[in-house]
């Protein structure tokens, strides 16, 4: 009990403080990896929680996915100096950013203190609807049947996301390859590593995503390690992305929101209605959904990690 | 207990046309995409309308369980008459602004795919998919996902040209907007860590003045006025709405503001106990008044007919929150009136506001500029924009007959039957100013053209779209409020 406290004491003092160190970072380069540091450190938090898949997402798409990110676009602003440094808030102005940050703390922790205790929770309620559906993992429920809309149109919301990063391509660049070209690397450990990891990741990706249905993982875990194995070749210059124009692309990035709405919509007819699952074929759509989203999102993060186009179509 | 309506499934195909149509358009691309959306806003137009119907006649709210679950577990879409209103207008003002941009965002056969053709046909559904998704959910969470949706769709749109002047002020937009969803999200947790549910009908029933219901209304207010842009949060708008593409101008100020409005009053006359309501209204009130003096005075100012149009946004949205101390303090004949009037306003601003940046852009076109000071000779090469334009702003005012006037004179009413007749000196006020920026327009694009100005003629069919929308919100006041119940219908 009490080195469990300790841990955990330890814990929040080492996010505190590497978030600390984050802000107080004098390069942007070091700033990110503070972020990065802190997003794997609240992963030990969520699993401390007990909230192991949260701890997968933060790990994957906060730590993971946003670092990589954000590391891109800490390299793309070199030689940017004059702009950056007019852009930079000034002195009253983080001064401000600072008040807000803290009068929202403070509201919160006043918030979340008055809080009952015990909370009222919808835990047992979850857990009593998991088992009907032939699952045995309640986040895996909640996310694809008592809360099914909200996931439908995250999933949704992700291909906006992408449109929107495309979209803000130059008009004559339509239709040429998302992001960067990279030097072909044929030695060096990046170019070993992006042959040898990729055939280990897409298996672990593969595995965390049909795992989800019973034990924590899921598609959004899953499928932030396929893209992850995606990006690592292309960063070393071993594969292309296709272009947007792309329509096999284009589909492999909305057959998963597709999937999904097509069986939600099915519901009307084989089973109670919208998103409705008919009795003792749950656990098989869920699947099937999930395959598909798994493949979605995986194809959209990897665009999102590449940008918007950046070379002229070919004529 | 909610239970799926007769008709409930009316809003499951109200949210996923527009999302399939989206994702359709997405994969197909080109020629196809435009076929795709404006056959998809055509059929959400009819069955915006079939909800709005049902809602009248049946005189009680839609509901539809998803996946057949209860909430607090599960979670519902519901169309009260508010839903159902502001689905219609959406409706209409999409389907005007799709027909407007046949012409920008053509593909001609043969041609390849365009970037700003694609993106338009791809984001008007998704617009429509993110709208039904704030006007029907019913449920906090479901409601921050339909909030990130609309604050994507907003930030394409908005870069539709692709100018990179336009991404400073769209990043400034993006700022604000998800330091307004993460506040929002933040006291959603909070209510749900109080109230064990996030369904806005179980917590109608289950908040109290305690701590944290009162910080988790703080922030999520917060949160949705910097979305909506009220004074002191307005400053990102402005830019980012003027700089934008005629047509998603059009959008962004007469519809996706409305989108967290919605949000808002759900917040207020649903989820806050009624105390909390009658003490903070005052305040957004006094935010509003702030907004409408000041906007319209900043407007009145303004050289770009453009940067003017959207200043009168931050103005317009003000008379939104006048609604909040009038709801909660009069009787029930006086709320009722309160209620129709800020809802008659986001309809009747939705439905103006489009046809004056449709129009401001067709001048824009025309000319080549927007200076308002060189608008002569406009009235002669697109009469009948000026004349639309002129009648959005005609709404915009409060005259008589537009759904600006019914709207404004609802308010006027309210304030002077609550005895906060301070109100009514801010609602004549901010009319006399809306009235001095738009006779300035007005006049300027009557003066006879200036020597050595070319003025080319713009297509007659976007000029018509311009007219259907202003014809819209004048026409709202020709129809006897006791046919506008429908807005009252399932009202708090």
């Amino acid at each position: 009990m009490t080195a469990g406290l300790l841990l955990d004491l330890l814990l929040a003092l080492a996010v505190l403080g590497t978030a600390a160190w984050t802000l107080a970072a004098r390069s942007q380069f070091a700033a990110v990896i503070g972020f990065v540091v802190t997003g794997l450190l609240l992963t030990l938090v969520w699993v401390r929680l007990g909230a192991v898949d949260v701890a997968l997402t933060e790990a994957a798409i906060g730590a993971g996915a946003t670092g990589v990110i954000l590391l891109y676009v800490v390299a793309r602003l070199r030689g940017g100096e004059a702009e950056i440094s007019a852009a930079t808030p000034s002195r009253a102005q983080r001064a401000l950013a600072a008040l807000l940050a803290l009068s929202v703390g403070g509201a919160l922790a006043y918030g979340v203190l008055s809080l009952p205790d015990p909370a009222p929770s919808l835990a047992e309620a979850a857990l009593a609807g998991t088992a009907p559906l032939g699952l045995g993992n309640p986040v895996s429920a909640v996310l694809m049947a008592h809360r099914g809309l909200d996931t439908l149109l995250e999933a949704i919301v992700l291909v906006f996301a992408v449109l929107a990063v495309w979209s803000m391509a130059a008009d004559h660049r339509w239709g040429g390859r998302p992001g960067p070209v990279f030097q072909r690397e044929e030695h060096g450990p990046l170019s070993l590593l992006a042959r040898i990891l990729p055939p280990v990741g897409i298996v672990i990706g593969i595995y965390i995503a049909w795992v989800g249905a019973d034990s924590p993982g899921g598609k959004f875990q899953g499928g932030t390690i396929l893209a992850a194995m995606w990006v690592l070749p292309w960063i070393a210059g071993l594969v292309r992305p296709p272009s947007v124009t792309d329509w096999r692309l284009r589909l492999m990035i909305a057959i998963g929101p597709l999937t999904f709405l097509a069986v939600g919509l099915a519901g009307f007819v084989v089973a109670e209605g919208f998103l409705a699952y008919p009795p003792g074929f749950a656990k098989p759509l869920i699947l099937l959904i999930e395959a598909a989203m798994t493949l979605s999102v995986a194809a959209a993060l990897a665009c999102l990690i590449a940008g918007p186009p950046e070379r002229r179509r070919r004529a | 207990m909610t239970a799926t309506t007769p008709e409930g499934w009316l809003l499951v195909l109200a949210l996923t046309l527009p999302a399939g149509a989206m994702l359709l358009a997405f994969v197909a691309g080109g020629r196809h995409a435009q076929r795709i959306a404006l056959g998809a806003l055509a059929l959400w137009l009819v069955i915006a309308f079939a909800i709005a119907l049902q809602v009248q006649r049946g005189g009680a709210p839609l509901a539809y369980l998803i996946g057949g679950w209860q909430p607090p577990l599960g979670m519902a879409l519901r169309a009260d008459g508010l839903s159902a209103a502001m689905l219609l207008t959406g409706a209409v003002v999409l389907l005007a602004v799709a027909l407007f941009g046949r012409a920008p965002y053509a593909t001609p056969r043969g041609a390849q795919e365009t970037r700003a053709a694609y993106a338009y046909w791809c984001f008007l559904p998704a617009l429509a998919a993110s709208l039904a998704a704030a006007f029907l959910g019913g449920d906090l969470f479901n409601l921050f996902v339909a909030l990130e949706m609309l604050t994507f769709t907003a930030l394409a749109l908005a870069c539709l040209d692709g100018k990179p002047s336009q991404f400073k002020s769209e990043l400034r937009y993006l700022l604000f907007a998800l330091i307004g969803s993460v506040l929002y999200l933040l006291g959603a947790g909070l209510l749900y860590g109080a109230h064990g549910t996030l369904d806005i009908a179980l917590l109608a029933g289950r908040t109290r003045a305690d701590a944290p219901t009162l910080v988790a209304g703080a922030l999520m207010t917060a949160g949705l006025i910097a979305k909506m842009a009220l004074f002191p949060l307005h400053l990102w708008l402005p830019p980012a709405h003027a700089g934008a593409p005629a047509a998603a101008s059009a959008l962004l100020s007469g519809l996706v503001v409305k989108g967290a409005f919605v949000l808002l009053l759900r917040l207020w006359f649903w989820v806050l106990p009624a105390p909390v309501v009658l003490n903070g209204g005052t305040l957004l009130a006094a935010l509003g008044a702030a907004a409408i003096l000041i906007g319209s005075v900043v407007a009145l100012r303004q050289e770009r007919l453009k940067l003017l149009v959207a200043y009168s946004t931050v103005a317009q949205m003000g008379y939104l929150f006048l609604m909040f101390p009038l709801l909660a303090a009069g009787d029930a004949e006086t709320a009722s009136r309160a209620w129709l009037g800020g809802v008659l306003q986001a309809v009747s601003h939705a439905l103006a506001k489009a046809a004056m940046f449709l129009g401001a852009g067709l001048i824009a076109a025309s000319l080549g500029h927007d200076r308002v000071a060189a608008l002569g000779g406009a009235a002669r090469v697109m009469p009948i924009t000026v004349i639309a334009f002129a009648m959005g702003g005609l709404s915009l005012m409060g005259l008589p007959p537009s759904g600006g006037f019914g709207a404004k004179w609802l308010l006027l009413r309210a304030s002077v039957e609550t005895g906060q007749w301070w109100w009514s000196l801010v609602i004549l006020s901010g009319g006399l100013l809306t009235g001095g920026y738009v006779y300035r327009i007005v006049a300027a694009a009557l003066a006879p053209p200036a020597p050595g100005c070319e003025a080319r003629p713009v297509p007659r069919a976007q000029e018509l779209c311009v007219l259907a929308l202003a014809l819209a919100s004048i026409l709202l006041g020709l129809v006897p409020l006791k046919d506008l119940g429908l807005v009252r219908v399932g009202a708090p």
